[in-house]
């Protein structure tokens, strides 16, 4: 049977520790009556009421769901487009072209996006931040959608196809809504990803717009203050709930099989 | 069966042509714009001069040789890639006996075990730094704990805000699923009957790990070390925010190239040398993988 032993125990619990405690003040400080994020005070929902006056940080909000929303959209329609098509044939190019901007550091991107754009004369905006996005969202739903592909009865085609459906039909009423838990646990794993960005949409933002990470980035350059606290355990709480809903429509793909 | 050759081209064409125009072409550019001359007020000066009907290129090797004149920008890299090595060794430390621990755990209760590594990982990169920001402060329990601590041995304060060690550790935190994730993939599908031989032929506990665990794992530790590697290696928003001026990597060097000295060129030929760095890393990586 199997060996317990208590000190590889003990050493993965203090990494759980290690992995939490920061995240557990990050909220428990969000609640604190007190400028500094040092001791506790008492409790208090100020800085909750103080970020819904401020108007930056409800524009950047705004922004980030808009940016996230129209860039998980079409990285969804990309990604599941090239998730089929890498499935079906190997083509060497495609794949490096997917897989490519995973691996790279963001940094990269950022700064090519930001050169192309510049080159192009493209103001940069809204639009430069979510056709950076889509860029690096494909991938990931491409990814989402081959793992649900590759665990797909390839006999089930078959069948349709030997009883006489044609490819459209067969596409339309068994691959697509087999297909449907991968595509939309993409989608929503692009949409975290959009809304959780910071570095590609540091470079091509400009200066008209802003998001939420960009806001936290600037507030937090200046000082430490617990508004940033309550916004972060908001977005935390956004997070969890996308990703909550995307693990149950595809277990596999958030376990990093 | 015509049709299908037909159709999965025409599948793969508009995800190709958006990341060949979106991703493919901005590299290119990038390595096209290493060999111009910086614009007079920031970014490119024209590639060309069109004179009296005369075409002459305006074009130049300056930035690759400014690289390579002083030592400060080669050391800068050698410095980011110590910390990246540390900071991928630190993960590796820590994240194998979690993700060891995951493995050999009942499988009802491995989801959950996996969950947790994974959900920090999800909430916001800059709130994950923030978090860190708030322990290292001057003003926060830690500091002045080790400072009474300190003081009782007759040592000055120090500050943890804003060095290399507290950039390390940010570095460690917020990569470190990415070590674990692959490890974990690998030591579950290890076959336990191995052990269980070994140590009826008696190999002792530690035996038993180095000579069988270890071995098998090693392509699961190739895997996770370039996961963390890369993306630590291209980092700028730690060291920008816990670093200090002491903890500066490649990444703060080519962001203040792009957005504040605005010399793209050379701001190019740091990010040329930086996607090589990476390319290289991942091909030695897989050739590793595959001889195992």
């Amino acid at each position: 049977m199997q060996r317990k032993n208590v000190l590889l125990w003990i050493s993965a619990a203090l990494v759980y520790l290690f992995l939490y405690l920061p995240l557990v003040l990050v909220v428990v400080f969000s609640f604190n009556d007190s400028r500094l994020n040092a001791e506790w005070v008492g409790f208090t929902w100020k800085w909750y009421g103080k970020l819904f006056h401020n108007q930056e940080m409800l524009t950047a909000a705004m922004n980030s769901l808009i940016i996230a929303g129209v860039s998980a959209a079409v990285a969804t329609v990309l990604g599941t487009l090239a998730g089929l098509a890498m499935e079906q044939s190997r083509l060497r190019l495609l794949q490096m072209l997917v897989l490519a901007p995973i691996a790279m550091p963001e940094i990269l991107m950022g700064v090519s996006l930001l050169v192309l754009f510049i080159m192009v004369n493209m103001t940069l905006g809204l639009l430069s931040i979510m056709l950076a996005h889509i860029t690096f969202c494909i991938g990931f739903v491409a990814l989402a959608v081959q793992a649900r592909i590759s665990s797909m009865d390839p006999g089930l085609v078959e069948a349709a196809r030997d009883l006489g459906a044609s490819p459209w039909r067969c596409f339309r009423e068994i691959t697509l809504p087999l297909l449907m838990p991968g595509i939309l646990a993409g989608a929503l794993m692009a949409f975290t990803l959009s809304i959780d960005d910071f570095v590609i949409t540091f470079f091509t933002a400009g200066v008209g717009s802003s998001t939420l990470p960009l806001q936290i980035y600037s507030m937090v350059k200046i000082a430490v203050t617990p508004e940033v606290n309550a916004v972060s355990t908001l977005l935390m709480l956004l997070t969890l709930v996308v990703i909550t809903v995307a693990s149950r429509l595809s277990p596999t793909v958030f376990r990093g099989e | 069966m015509q049709g299908k050759s037909w159709s999965k081209y025409l599948l793969s064409l508009p995800p190709m042509a958006y990341l060949l125009i979106f991703f493919a072409a901005p590299t290119l550019i990038m390595l096209f714009a290493s060999f111009r001359y910086p614009g007079e007020y920031g970014g490119l000066a024209p590639w060309y001069v069109h004179e009296n009907g005369r075409l002459t290129f305006d074009l130049t090797l300056e930035n690759w040789q400014r690289l390579l004149c002083t030592d400060i920008y080669l050391r800068l890299f050698v410095k980011s890639i110590g910390y990246a090595v540390a900071a991928t060794l630190i993960c590796m430390v820590m994240g194998y006996p979690l993700a060891l621990m995951i493995a050999r755990s009942s499988r009802k209760s491995r989801d959950l075990l996996l969950l947790l590594v994974i959900l920090p990982f999800w909430s916001n990169f800059l709130v994950r730094i923030y978090a860190w920001m708030i322990i290292f402060s001057p003003v926060g329990a830690l500091t002045r704990m080790l400072n009474g601590v300190l003081a009782l041995f007759g040592a000055g304060p120090i500050t943890l805000m804003y060095s290399p060690t507290a950039m390390l550790v940010c570095l460690v935190y917020v990569h470190l699923p990415f070590m674990v994730l692959p490890l974990y993939a690998n030591l579950e599908k290890h076959d336990l009957d191995l052990l269980d031989a070994a140590q009826d032929l008696g190999a002792g506990k530690w035996r038993r790990f180095w000579l069988i665990t270890w071995p098998l794992s090693l392509s699961g530790v190739t895997a996770g070390s370039i996961l963390v590697f890369i993306p630590v290696l291209g980092m700028f928003a730690i060291p920008d925010l816990l670093g200090g001026t002491d903890g500066i990597m490649i990444g703060n060097v080519i962001k203040q190239q792009f957005m504040e000295s605005r010399d793209w060129p050379f701001g190019s030929v740091l990010s040329m040398v930086l996607t090589v760095t990476a390319v290289a890393v991942v091909l030695l990586g897989s050739r590793l993988g595959q001889r195992r």
